[in-house]
């Protein structure tokens, strides 16, 4: 029989033959408890968790936990609306001052997820006529936006300030143009050149920049703002996009901006009007959390220690890395193919230690890879202890290492 | 305007040309046939490729339009609309 779900066939065909060869499923694990931000319970048994985007460990903090909950006891458990009609709380509004202290900026927009912030961001900003400029390797939620609106939609080589310019040296100069970048890139844990690329930009008419800084927030930058604020970009960049579920520890998402006409759209970005607001405890563990992020300068300090030591462990025990340096609080093991990446990964949760799998379309085509992401709060016991596994793990599946 | 035709064929044999690293199966390259069902190219390859055919012309071919180019004569169509500026 064939329906609507066929043209999946395929698809599931892949994942039955992969699950078949005895690997578990890297997509379906569930954690029954969560003991701290680096340690859950899977499968029975305790995991050190170096798969998560909790880069700033901020979800068990005290203040965070006790803003929440005073927010779910005052404000109840949803609020049952849209942002611009029954949806904005007290909560709400602190959470945007919040950012806007944290930002320096004029103005914050709070979105129920980043997800939502980037779809409407880009469909709403870039209209009929318009241009969408955007790196090749861009998050889905870019690229949704991007199919949402009425842009055109232009794609240059991932990081290429050349090939950015020549893109847009291509279009009409009378258009208004839409440079989309990114501080972080998830999938490989490389940084954008963003010096370089916003000045490239900037260099053609009528361009406005967004950057996503959804895995920069926290500990890029003198304020910890991200990477276009350690790259001294500030003034240039027209739109930044985060998220709260990295290092903020919840979940939701934002644009901050200086544009004098920024609050119009609230009422015609539709994945912002459109949507039920965040509930009150997330918005309060939000703010409180941020704020704690501006004072953070000892957790920054312990989370590039830890990526610099889980960076240099794996690559002297053989591993294959994305970045010949660790540039961000991501580290990408690069794998050879599904199904030795499949097996490592299991082998890794049998051992006790959770990474994230990734294939395309999700990562650059023909690239798959276990990818780490790396906590303040994790020990250095820990750090050892992932090392060690790897290497258990590698042996355990014949994974080809380099010679040290 | 002068006569398209032998513009279109250099196209469409220049196309062949870019195309021929990613043809697996090595089929045989015809006007019909399709990037996605033929030469069993995913979402990201194809992308890939445009941005080579967009540098060989010196052309803009953004990524809304990707739907409406099925086959490698639609896209040689494209071009030669593109480049007959």
């Amino acid at each position: 029989m064939t329906d609507l779900l066929s043209k999946f066939d395929g698809l599931i065909a892949e994942r039955q033959a992969l699950l078949d060869s005895g690997v578990s499923d890297p997509f379906a694990i569930v954690m029954s408890e969560v003991k701290s931000p680096t340690e859950a319970v899977i499968n029975g048994k305790d995991t050190i968790l170096v798969g998560t985007y909790n880069y700033m460990g901020m979800t068990f903090d005290p203040d965070v936990i006790a803003a929440g909950e005073d927010a779910l006891r005052r404000f109840g458990a949803g609020t049952t609306g849209s942002r611009v009609l029954n949806g904005t709380y007290q909560g709400h509004k602190e959470v945007e001052e919040a950012l806007r202290d944290f930002y320096g900026t004029e103005h914050a927009m709070v979105f129920s997820t980043g997800y939502q912030a980037n779809l409407g961001m880009v469909a709403t900003l870039a209209g009929r006529g318009d241009y969408v400029v955007l790196d090749a390797d861009s998050h889905a939620s870019i690229y949704d936006g991007c199919a949402m609106g009425n842009a055109d939609i232009i794609r240059f080589r991932h990081n290429s300030v050349e090939d950015l310019s020549k893109r847009l040296g291509r279009l009409p100069p009378e258009a208004n143009k839409l440079v989309v970048l990114e501080g972080v890139y998830s999938m490989l844990g490389d940084i954008a050149p963003l010096k370089e690329m916003v000045a490239a930009a900037k260099a053609h008419p009528n361009v406005m920049i967004l950057v996503d800084e959804a895995h920069g927030m926290g500990f890029f930058g003198a304020h910890g703002r991200g990477v276009y604020e350690a790259a001294g970009v500030e003034a240039d960049v027209d739109f930044v996009v985060g998220t709260f579920s990295k290092s903020v520890g919840t979940v939701g998402g934002f644009c901050v901006s200086n544009h004098p006409k920024f609050e119009i759209l609230r009422l015609v970005c539709r994945p912002y009007t459109f949507t039920a607001s965040l509930p009150p405890a997330v918005v309060a563990c939000a703010a409180t959390s941020i704020r704690k992020l501006m004072h953070s300068d000892a957790k920054r300090e312990r989370l590039w220690e830890n990526t610099r030591h889980l960076h240099g462990g794996l690559t002297q025990a053989g591993f294959t890395l994305a970045t010949a340096t660790p540039e961000s609080a991501i580290i990408a093991v690069l794998m050879p193919d599904q199904q030795t990446t499949a097996m490592m990964w299991s082998a890794l949760i049998e051992l006790g230690v959770y990474v994230n799998m990734a294939r395309p379309p999700a990562t650059p085509t023909g690239i798959y890879l276990l990818r780490c992401s790396i906590c303040a709060e994790h020990t250095a016991a820990q750090i050892d202890a992932i090392i060690d596994r790897f290497k258990k793990a590698a042996a355990a599946t014949d994974c080809q290492l380099k010679a040290a | 305007m002068s006569d398209p035709t032998p513009d279109r064929a250099a196209i469409f044999a220049r196309l062949a040309e870019l195309i021929a690293p990613l043809n697996k199966k090595e089929i045989a390259i015809a006007e019909d046939t399709n990037f996605a069902n033929d030469l069993e190219l995913d979402s990201l390859t194809v992308m890939d490729l445009v941005a080579n055919i967009e540098d060989e012309w010196d052309i803009v071919i953004p990524l809304n339009l990707l739907p409406e180019l099925e086959t490698v004569g639609q896209v040689a169509d494209a071009v030669a609309r593109m480049t007959d500026k």
